[in-house]
């Protein structure tokens, strides 16, 4: 079958959702690759390059999308290009699923079967072909690089000859893909950086990549971000009142923001108000990644970089993985790569759309004339990791009387063990000869030495141990050796051959003990 | 030699003794223990032969020369893998030497009886003269001593050969439940006490013959129903049995180096076992009664898929790397892959990754087994590291490696109290941040329990025999 991708005809999109590298991988699972002249050009893979890479360039879009079997593209497809489906293709793509129900008519009508790329299910499996995670990885180093182009001082601190530069204080809200993206970019360049997000399970993760965790004084139940697919959810109006108040607490000291906070489906949460803008110093830098969807900035304008009375700048980009081309179609051509790779079980070129996989049923939209949108909830459960349940902390005093409890109980077994120990000593010594008594004192007092020795012994060697008592105990030899020389036939051949055995496990246990030995060596 | 100077000979023996099991707190004291106790058990052979009243030199000489070509091949011989069944087999030995040397005490003692009441007493030579001169209650406790020496030492004899055939892979490693198995069991120790009791009232030597022939098949029924994950507890237990046998029989001929010794034996194999029966959170009763393993429990089900890696994979999460943690099992030893595992430590090692290995207290079947292995293949000793030292470092580690290793990895433990292993301490692995497992199948391990932990989002199943799947690995990692 033949992999098709056309030119992007979005205005400003430089992406392109196949690159020469991917090709030669779809090439090795048995696809026919071709590709519209120029489509890579903006993002940097001149038609050359696909041709070296044995992909075929076709002159014109509409004979690119009659040939391919399968199309795979970036944005959402525009009215032009619906035209163009028909039963049996197979297109991948954006698709906005949500939003675009005339998009899914044409397809149904047409009987295309659609893969939606932003519907791939949030489960580990699925994590390759994610590309909503791969671009708003992107979204969010970008907008750090953004925030530096328009910010006029060093992320990081410095002590110069001309004299001292503060470091810039970046705070990031919202640790989704992009926050996090974002925090390590800013980390990475030196800047202080402060995070916050109204998933609290993830602080462990913004601490990780060496941001602070923003956290709030407020006492409420979160829902488990991992009951909602790892993304969060709405939050109460108390909550909201707590978290804009910690805003307006930061605003004054922060140079950048970069705001991340959306919620599937709604109009981007306002997060950073009008007069958080006003308290920040002028030169500081606000970079909203939800402008797409109104912004959590209320004076963001989409697509435009705005500068406000007091000098903020509010950059309200809304494409910065096209801004980063190359890398971007790299990355979506994987996703998209991956995709094919588990439509394609049999790696023979042979596309088999199999409605029963979760990730695939998951983010097919049309399928065989039919709407699938939306799809049933995934069987696994999502990603986000539960947070850790508190552990209980014990103050001192519980913690003094436990282990005094724990003491006074040990203390207690011993004096009972010794006890009846004693008593069972005593009565041993009421019945048993002198005789037997002293070899019994001999007897208990190896056994205490035997267990204090023991217990010193390190793990690692215990098999030497256990070897090397082996040898030990053919100690029972003397009591061969003092038979042997007895007058009883019977009794000499069992000594000799009891005599025999022992020196089998001395001469072996020994042997074997320092062979062992020998090998242990420190690096 | 005088009486006097024996005596004194065995306590230097003794001290020898304690001080070679002392020395194993540590790896380069250790060396020299060991010639402790060489020295000791030179100096109380030398001394027991030059006791007056020993006889029978050439064949001393003889019996000590060919067991010691016997033992010098075998040690020699023997892989370290097999080191397991070396050790019981080792033990079958000691076993059978205190049932021979109880039943010569009770024909010495009879020769001794019957040359007292002849008024022959000065003929005598030996052991059979110091029995001569003791007093009646004395000679029942001696046969109750003997009694028990022989008990010990029967079951110690079929018990270790048993062990010796299911860790040779002989015999059939699953636990085998005879019905009634515990009644079984308790009848024929009534029975054994029963014919020491009748061998107390005068009754002959054909009562004590019956004694090792039943705790003969008493050792072999203990044993052949323990299975083969709980193998570690039991040579520890045979190693204990081994010991005190010997002390019954130090008793019995009343030589102090033989009480001294056999209850240093004794105590070490006993904390053995139990620091096993620890790292399984298993009461040592349960173990001996054995049974388990091969049931299958009705834990909870484990959900998800589990993924698999290949070789490449691995190799570039390795290469991306900082920390990695080994984490070995029997399963290397089985595939023989510790000189695999050796190769790529050094590999990662060199490119200044910082490998350790973690290695749970009942890894392997003998207890410090994985540590000799690592040890022969040359694997540093100072990262090798004990459960307790680096359970810790799991969350902070890249890379964890399970080679292996089933049970002692297996979540369930402390999230699933319906497992029937909840509660045993074990590595956690899962805290990391990538972990590979490699495996020979899907298959459950020896106990049959299903392990979550293949399950995980962060677990990647590297299928194949384990040392194919190193060599495999090993030229990826440049």
């Amino acid at each position: 079958m033949i992999v098709g991708t056309p030119k992007e005809v979005a205005a400003g999109e430089a992406r392109v959702a196949m690159t020469p590298d991917s090709a030669g991988l779809l090439q090795k699972l048995g696809y026919e690759c071709i590709i519209q002249a120029g489509a890579g050009e903006a993002a940097g893979f001149s038609d050359a390059a696909y041709k070296a890479a044995g992909v075929t360039v076709i002159k014109t879009a509409a004979d690119l999308w009659k040939k391919a079997d399968v199309v795979a593209k970036v944005r959402q497809p525009e009215k032009a290009e619906l035209k163009h489906l028909r039963k049996g293709l197979t297109l991948i793509s954006f698709f906005n699923p949500a939003g675009n129900a005339e998009g899914m008519e044409a397809a149904k009508a047409a009987g295309a079967n659609v893969i939606a790329m932003e519907m791939v299910p949030r489960i580990s499996r699925a994590q390759k072909m994610d590309a909503l995670s791969s671009m708003a990885n992107i979204a969010g180093y970008r907008a750090v690089i953004e925030a530096g182009n328009n910010f006029g001082r060093f992320f990081t601190g410095q002590v110069t000859a001309a004299g001292k530069v503060p470091p810039a204080k970046v705070l990031v809200v919202g640790a989704g893909v992009a926050g996090l993206a974002a925090i390590g970019t800013s980390t990475s360049l030196g800047a202080i950086t402060y995070a916050f997000d109204v998933r609290p399970e993830v602080a462990e993760q913004v601490e990780s990549m060496g941001a602070q965790f923003v956290y709030l004084d407020f006492e409420e139940e979160q829902q488990d971000g991992a009951a909602t697919g790892g993304y969060a959810s709405v939050s109460s109006p108390e909550f909201r009142e707590a978290q804009l108040a910690k805003f307006r607490e930061l605003a004054p000291d922060m140079d950048i923001v970069i705001t991340t906070a959306l919620i599937p489906n709604r109009e981007a949460p306002e997060l950073w108000t009008e007069d958080m803008v006003k308290a920040m110093k002028p030169g500081s830098v606000i970079v909203d990644l939800a402008a797409e969807k109104g912004g959590n900035c209320k004076l963001t304008v989409k697509d435009e970089k705005i500068v406000t009375d007091n000098g903020v700048t509010i950059v309200g980009y809304t494409d910065f993985p096209s801004r980063m081309a190359a890398q971007a179609s790299s990355l979506y051509a994987n996703n998209i790569r991956h995709m094919m790779t588990d439509l394609t079980p049999g790696k023979d070129g042979k596309l088999v759309h199999d409605m029963e996989d979760d990730v695939i049923r998951g983010s097919t939209v049309t399928f065989d004339g039919e709407i699938t949108f939306p799809p049933p909830p995934p069987k696994v459960a999502a990603i986000a990791a539960k947070p850790k349940k508190k552990e209980v902390q014990e103050t001192p005093e519980e913690k003094a009387a436990r282990e005094a409890a724990e003491l006074k109980r040990s203390l207690n077994q011993t004096a009972i063990m010794l006890a009846v120990g004693g008593v069972l000593c005593l009565l041993v010594g009421t019945v048993a000869p002198q005789s037997f008594m002293q070899h019994f004192i001999v007897f208990v007092l190896s056994v205490f030495v035997g267990f204090h020795v023991i217990w010193g012994v390190a793990h690692a060697l215990h098999t030497p141990l256990m070897a090397i008592t082996n040898a030990i105990s053919s100690i029972i030899i003397v009591g061969a050796l003092l038979q042997v020389g007895s007058s009883g036939l019977t009794v000499v051949i069992l000594a000799a051959l009891s005599i025999l055995m022992a020196s089998v496990n001395i001469f072996g246990g020994f042997l074997v003990t320092r062979r062992m030995l020998a090998m242990f060596q420190r690096s | 030699m005088s009486i006097g100077f024996v005596t004194a000979a065995y306590v230097v023996a003794a001290i020898l003794f304690i001080l070679a099991l002392g020395g194993l707190s540590n790896m380069e004291k250790a060396k020299r223990a060991i010639w402790y106790g060489i020295i000791g058990m030179a100096l109380a052979v030398t001394a027991t032969i030059g006791t007056p009243g020993v006889g029978a030199y050439w064949l001393i000489a003889l019996m000590i020369a060919i067991g010691g070509v016997g033992g010098w091949f075998v040690a020699n011989k023997v892989q370290m893998t097999q080191m397991p069944e070396l050790v019981a087999g080792f033990h079958s030995l000691v076993g059978l030497a205190a049932v021979f040397i109880g039943v010569n005490a009770d024909l010495e003692m009879h020769a001794a009886i019957a040359a007292k009441q002849a008024g022959t007493v000065d003929q005598l030579a030996g052991f059979a003269a110091t029995i001569a001169h003791k007093s009646a209650v004395e000679l029942s406790i001696l046969k109750v001593e003997l009694f028990l020496g022989i008990l010990i030492g029967a079951i110690t004899f079929t018990g270790s050969i048993v062990a010796y055939g299911k860790l040779a892979g002989k015999l059939s490693s699953a636990a085998l439940t005879l019905p009634f198995r515990h009644q079984i069991n308790l009848a024929a120790f009534v029975l054994c006490f029963a014919l020491g009791w009748l061998y107390l009232s005068g009754a002959g030597l054909w009562t004590m013959l019956l004694v090792a022939v039943v705790s003969g098949a008493i050792g072999w029924h203990l044993i052949m129903a323990i299975g083969g994950a709980d193998m570690p507890v039991v040579v520890s237990m045979l190693n204990s049995y081994s010991g005190w046998a010997a002390a019954a029989i130090g008793f019995t001929l009343g030589n102090d180096l033989l009480i001294v010794t056999g209850a240093l034996v004794g105590s070490s194999g006993a904390i053995l076992s139990y620091i096993m029966c620890k790292g399984m959170n298993r009461s040592f009763v349960s173990v001996i009664l054995g049974g388990w393993g091969g049931e299958t429990q009705s834990a909870a089900a484990v959900e998800g898929e589990m993924i698999a890696i290949d070789a490449d994979g691995v190799a570039s999460a390795l290469m991306d790397a900082d920390s990695v943690i080994i984490v070995p099992g029997y399963g290397m030893a089985v595939a023989q892959a510790q000189n695999a595992v050796s190769e790529l430590t050094r590999k990662l090692r060199d490119k200044g990754k910082r490998v350790r290995f973690a290695i749970h207290p009942v890894a392997g079947r003998l207890p410090g087994h994985m540590n000799v292995l690592l040890a022969e293949a040359k694997v540093p000793y100072d990262i090798v590291l004990e459960m307790d030292e680096i359970n810790d470092d799991f969350p902070s580690t890249d890379v964890v490696i399970v080679i292996g290793a089933n049970d002692i990895v297996n979540p369930a433990a402390q999230d699933d109290p319906g497992s029937p292993i909840a509660g045993m301490p074990v590595l956690e692995v899962w805290k990391a941040r990538t972990v590979f497992v490699s495996k020979r199948g899907r298959g459950t391990g020896y106990s049959g329990i299903e392990n979550p932990l293949f399950f995980k989002d962060n677990t990647r199943m590297f299928y194949g025999d384990a040392k194919a799947s190193l060599d495999q690995l090993l030229p990826l990692i440049q």
